[in-house]
């Protein structure tokens, strides 16, 4: 069937998170309908948001002509030709001006595969920059460069979520799947869960064990289980002696953090750690799962490694029905990781410092190895260099909205201010596309072809129930008319979806996640397909690799790393000041900076405004009362919430969500102090104090 | 001072280690030596319990190795101090220059005068040993043992022989165990908890006689002590310090550089006394360490006490004393006992703030409240949910819904919802799955909604499968004013 011509239905998957439920849409009476299908992850199940995504195809704001900011400072409607020459013009300015790093390009962890790939291609030979990096970056980073570390290689889960469902205790730590990604509890019924999160979560209620540390020690918790399962026997000394190396390194720095020093530090009772420690060493089949809560810190690699050590001395990773994974935040969170838009990377997981994977690539793309760029700013470095000397002058945006998602977003609105150029495409007028100088109208989900990558590392396809409205292109076609405006070659940015994939394919040949073996064809005919899944000449065909580092872990002697970590404080601790710790998270109604679901009447109507969670006694002390606004303030700025009282918060943090815009953003107050590997900036934990706002009597 | 000075460290315990870890951290980038009198790497003295009770041996306890361009003698005692010439001299005839000297000597145990407890020439007798070290944890003899004194050391010593199935008496001559942190009452419950943990105790008894073999008391009593533990406490290592002429109280006298009146002389952890105290806890000395490691690599900054608490390291006693005895300033009590289960609380406020407790038994306070005092943080006005540790919110009682309690979270589906479903011919899971979605999500309020939906019917309601099925989401308003 030719792509142009209009479908009945199409089997595809939900627009958000990273589980990727598979839905059937269709027409219905009054537009686009939505059905869960029984694909493995969701089994015929959806939240709130996968229900109501279809609203989001027509909301009334949908952008459908590109814009241009006037003379008079006004956005105006543009033609294509007209807005993308204005884009290639200046770009074409600044770069004989300024150089090439003077542009800047920021992706999205919601992008396609195929987005991601020819978005990460586009900056390297079009604009020939550098400076390329995503939000991903505030996402997964952390985990990921754990997992590159500990295993060689860095899959979400490196085994299906299915695997989940047979499992005795589950560990979560600082994930919140009740709230971000439902349908996955459905694989953790008969699991006895520990949760850790200093908030008495969705998750956390349906827990057999809550560990509530103080935020910004899980660090600490995680070396104290180490040390429990070590010295109350748990560890499983023949699988440490035969698959594992640095053991002892690790527990040299576990041996400092003893339960009752843990304890002191965290707040978390020597017994409850020990039980955690005792569910997880009698399960048969135990996991062990970090999220963003644990991740998303200036030391959240050690602190995804230290619960890495956990397992690993547990005997968990690359065991059948055990094991360690992170649970992937955004829709691509994986796939978007994978095939270049991240700074230091390019297609296949390959590091662009590496000689040899930079011949390789060059060759795919017909350029000299020279020709590509090095290694260029991590996503919040980047931002706050917008403008500056030596700074990018001009910032392309897809997929992403950072005046809302980014950390200390008041800093970066003046970044984005300070910008020659600043291109958003998006389908809304997201907060940072209204600051734009040039708005490109793009197609969505329902709209095109494509594949991504769920949290489990298997690939799917999206696939095109409607032609994108009149006056909207998709984004491959966006960055074809700007590469050729550029002067590149036609051929070398494809618009059509498949062709994109096929290269790639070729692309991430060879690389750690090798998608040379995966065809839109094996996709579409059913197959279940997890990288790495390489393309095997005249054979039978690769049948993916669903569960990872049976045989081996992925490093060259095939043994899991243990990792040297030691707990410190947060960049940020409570002060006069600032007596408080914030902590910020997400809810279920809505997806990351809200741009889709703020959208949804539905969805606005469960969390229509920022709010902020407090303990009633710190409440009473501040003079706040339930259902009156705050105002929240740390070092960097202020934001205000509807005061929330929870009895079962701790009595010394706040919790603010992030996915409202304005003099709301939750960001407005976070950290910018990075992870020193994974660039990850300190979401979770920063110093504040709060006031009545000024609606106080 | 120079972040190049030479940094001369004599001792080797977990103050010192810590302190040499942290000056490289802090940028001090001079050359460092230390001088250990043990032959053995530095470890972790805290955890000699778990080598008593089997569950590590001495090795596991080794600290990690010192940074780059440390140099550490091990085996070696430091035995003057030339301050005008700024040498250290050793029993091995070295000496050592430096611009800094750091005295972490620590703390050597105290021995009683006890007949038989000496032999000629000042060495314990055969089976006695102190427990200081981890040659003396590895020494213990086999057979029965008597532990001499119920402070700290001496109650987790007698919990941890008892875990590796040791026949164990604990002789003790106040009152009861801890006489000088715990009032009768938890002394009295924390003698029952060592009792039904197989422990014979000998409390209000003193050893008037060692003989190997044997420990009389001074009832006439006689213990059969293949082994003899000396808990009894531990005096500050000052020697090497008074030998220099350096002022010495109970310990060494530092000011709040940690400075001796010598100032390139400084001392740290259980030798020194800061502002009168030695508190002879890790914990203090780590947090000195810290501190003088900014100190050492040119930071501008002095040394503060952290509010010291005794914790005991002991699995299932959950033992907690905060602050002082009978602290200053306390306005009210609160005491909580409940001996029959063997918990017992007793807290001390200052206004809002804890000024002292002791806890026995309640794992979830000794957590919470150990972090309100250390912090100077008010406790919540619930008290009795703090100290018996149920978080407020946790457990709420099934009550009538109200009518916008959101059921299915993930589908955002209210009770009204619900009913509304009810009366328009939802009569089951999946009629109100089609109708509101509810139960489309995790699945986790099926039961929820069945008892819903048995209201309405007016039947009794069969949750499946003894789910928790509490209505916990009627807090769950969006905020809306």
């Amino acid at each position: 069937m030719p792509d142009s011509a209009p479908r009945p239905s199409v089997a595809t998957h939900c627009p958000y998170c990273a589980l990727q439920c598979g839905t059937r849409l269709g027409h219905g009476a009054s537009g686009t309908v939505v059905e869960p299908s029984d694909f493995p992850v969701n089994d015929g199940s959806l939240c709130q948001k996968g229900w109501t995504a279809p609203a989001v195809l027509d909301v009334p704001d949908r952008l459908r002509r590109p814009l241009l900011r006037g003379p008079d400072g006004r956005l105006a409607p543009a033609d294509w030709d007209t807005a993308l020459d204005t884009v290639a013009t200046r770009l074409r300015r600044i770069r004989d001006e300024h150089g090439p790093d003077a542009l800047a390009v920021f992706g999205g962890g919601g992008l396609t595969n195929e987005k991601a790939y020819l978005l990460g291609k586009f900056a390297r030979l079009a604009l020939r920059t550098s400076q390329i990096d995503y939000n991903g970056r505030f996402c997964m980073s952390s985990a990921a460069a754990a997992q590159n570390a500990a295993f060689g290689l860095d899959r979400g889960l490196p085994f299906p979520v299915a695997d989940l469902d047979a499992a005795d205790t589950v560990l979560l730590a600082g994930a919140n799947p009740a709230e971000t990604m439902p349908p996955l509890m459905r694989h953790l019924r008969k699991a006895d869960l520990i949760v850790i999160d200093p908030r008495r979560t969705k998750t956390a209620e349906r827990a057999a064990l809550h560990l509530q540390p103080v935020p910004g020690t899980d660090l600490a918790l995680a070396l104290g289980l180490l040390h429990i399962a070590v010295s109350d026997g748990w560890c499983d000394k023949e699988y440490v002696q035969e698959r594992t190396t640095g053991f002892d390194a690790a527990w040299r720095r576990a041996v400092t953090w003893w339960p009752e020093r843990v304890e002191q530090v965290t707040g978390v009772p020597v017994a409850e750690q020990r039980a955690a420690v005792e569910l997880l060493g009698e399960a048969r089949r135990a996991y062990v799962l970090t999220g963003r809560g644990a991740e998303q810190h200036s030391k959240g690699s050690d602190t995804a490694a230290a619960f890495i050590n956990l397992a690993l001395a547990l005997g968990l990773p690359g065991v059948a029905g055990r094991g360690y994974g992170c649970l992937t935040g955004q829709g691509n969170g994986q796939g978007g990781r994978e095939h270049g838009q991240k700074a230091d990377q390019l297609p296949g997981y390959r590091m662009i410092t590496d000689p040899e994977a930079r011949a390789h690539v060059a060759r795919v793309w017909g350029t000299a190895p020279d020709a590509l760029p090095g290694p260029g700013r991590s996503a919040y470095e980047l931002l706050d260099a917008l403008g500056t000397e030596g700074g990018p002058r001009a910032l392309l945006v897809f997929g992403s909205n950072p005046l809302v998602s980014a950390p200390h977003s008041g800093h970066v609105a003046g970044r984005l201010d300070a910008l020659d150029l600043l291109v958003v495409a998006d389908f809304v007028p997201s907060e940072t596309a209204r600051t734009a100088d040039v708005v490109l109208p793009v197609a969505q989900w329902a709209e095109e072809e494509g594949t991504l990558t769920n949290l489990e590392g298997r690939v799917l396809r999206r696939r095109r129930l409607l032609p994108p409205p009149e006056g909207v292109r998709t984004d491959l076609e966006v960055l074809h008319g700007l590469a050729v405006r550029l002067g590149e070659p036609a051929h070398r940015f494809p618009t059509a979806p498949r062709q994109v994939f096929d290269e790639l394919r070729r692309a991430s040949r060879g690389g750690t996640a090798d998608y040379s073996g995966i065809t839109y064809e094996r996709l579409d005919a059913g197959e279940a397909l997890h990288w790495p899944c390489p393309e095997r000449p005249g054979g039978q065909p690769h049948p993916g690799t669903p569960r990872l580092f049976l045989d081996g872990f992925a490093t060259p002697d095939g043994r899991a790393r243990f990792a040297e970590v030691d707990h410190r404080d947060p960049a940020e601790t409570p002060d006069a000041d600032h007596p408080l710790y914030a902590t910020t998270g997400r809810v279920l109604a809505h997806y990351q900076s809200g741009a889709q679901t703020r959208r949804v009447p539905e969805l606005n109507d469960a969390v229509p405004e920022p709010y902020v969670e407090i303990h009633p006694d710190t409440a009473e002390r501040s003079g706040l009362r339930e259902g009156g606004t705050a105002r929240v303030t740390s070092a960097r700025g202020t934001t205000v919430a509807r005061v929330r009282l929870v009895g079962s918060m701790r009595t010394d943090t706040v919790f603010l969500p992030f996915h409202h815009p304005g003099a709301g953003r939750a960001n407005l107050i976070t950290a910018t102090a990075l992870d020193p590997r994974s660039k990850m900036p300190e979401f979770k934990v920063c110093a504040v104090r709060i006031e009545p706002g000024s609606d106080a009597p | 001072m120079s972040a190049m000075h030479h940094v001369l460290v004599v001792g080797h315990g977990p103050a010192a280690h810590r302190l040499v870890e942290r000056l490289r951290a802090h940028g001090h980038r001079g050359p460092v030596t230390v001088l250990g009198a043990e032959r053995r790497p530095a470890y972790n003295r805290v955890l000699l319990t778990s080598v008593l009770d089997g569950t590590l041996t001495a090795g596991d306890l080794e600290l990690p190795a010192p940074p780059d361009g440390v140099r550490v003698r091990t085996g070696v005692t430091a035995t003057d101090v030339d301050r005008a010439r700024r040498l250290v001299r050793t029993d091995t005839g070295e000496t050592h220059r430096y611009d800094r000297l750091v005295l972490a000597t620590g703390a050597r145990p105290r021995i009683p005068r006890l007949p038989g407890l000496l032999t000629a020439d000042g060495r314990l007798t055969e089976g006695a040993t102190t427990l200081r070290t981890a040659d003396d944890a590895e020494q213990l003899a086999d057979g029965p043992v008597v532990v001499l004194g119920a402070g700290a050391l001496g109650i987790e010593t007698t919990l941890a022989l008892l875990r590796a199935g040791r026949d164990v008496t604990l002789v003790h001559p106040g009152p009861h165990p801890l006489h000088d942190r715990l009032d009768d009452t938890a002394g009295a419950l924390l003698a029952s908890r060592l009792r039904s943990a197989g422990a014979r105790l000998r409390a209000g008894r003193a050893a008037v006689e060692y003989r190997p073999g044997k420990l009389v008391l001074d009832d006439g009593e006689v213990l059969r002590a293949d082994a003899l533990a000396l808990c009894t406490g531990v005096v500050p290592e000052t020697t090497l310090a008074r030998r220099a002429g350096l002022a010495v109280r109970t310990g060494i006298v530092v000011d709040r550089h940690l400075r001796t009146a010598d100032p390139r002389v400084h001392a740290l952890g259980d030798c020194a006394e800061f502002d009168g105290e030695v508190p002879g806890l890790v914990g203090t000395a780590w947090e000195q360490a810290e501190s003088l490691a900014r100190i050492l690599a040119g930071h501008d900054t002095h040394h503060r006490a952290g509010r010291p608490l005794l914790r005991l390291r002991a699995p299932g006693l959950d033992l907690a004393c905060l602050g002082p005895p009978e602290p200053s300033g306390a306005t009210r009590h609160i005491t909580l006992s409940d001996p029959a289960r063997g918990r017992h609380a007793a807290l001390a406020l200052d206004g809002d703030r804890v000024a002292g407790a002791v806890l026995i038994g309640l794992p979830r306070a000794a957590a919470a409240l150990a972090q309100l005092y250390a912090r100077g943080l008010p406790v919540p006005s619930d008290r009795f949910a703090l100290l018996l540790g149920t978080p407020a919110g946790a457990h709420p009682a099934r009550v009538e819904l109200p009518d916008a309690a959101v059921l299915c979270h993930c589908n955002h589906v209210t009770k009204a919802d619900l009913l509304r479903a009810w009366r328009a011919g939802a009569r089951d899971l999946a009629g109100i799955a089609a109708a509101t979605r509810a139960t489309t999500g995790c699945g986790g309020c099926a039961d929820d909604v069945r008892l819903v939906l048995a209201s309405a019917t007016g039947a009794p309601a069969t949750p499946s499968t003894g789910a928790q099925a509490t209505a916990t989401s009627a807090t769950g308003g969006n905020g809306a004013p």
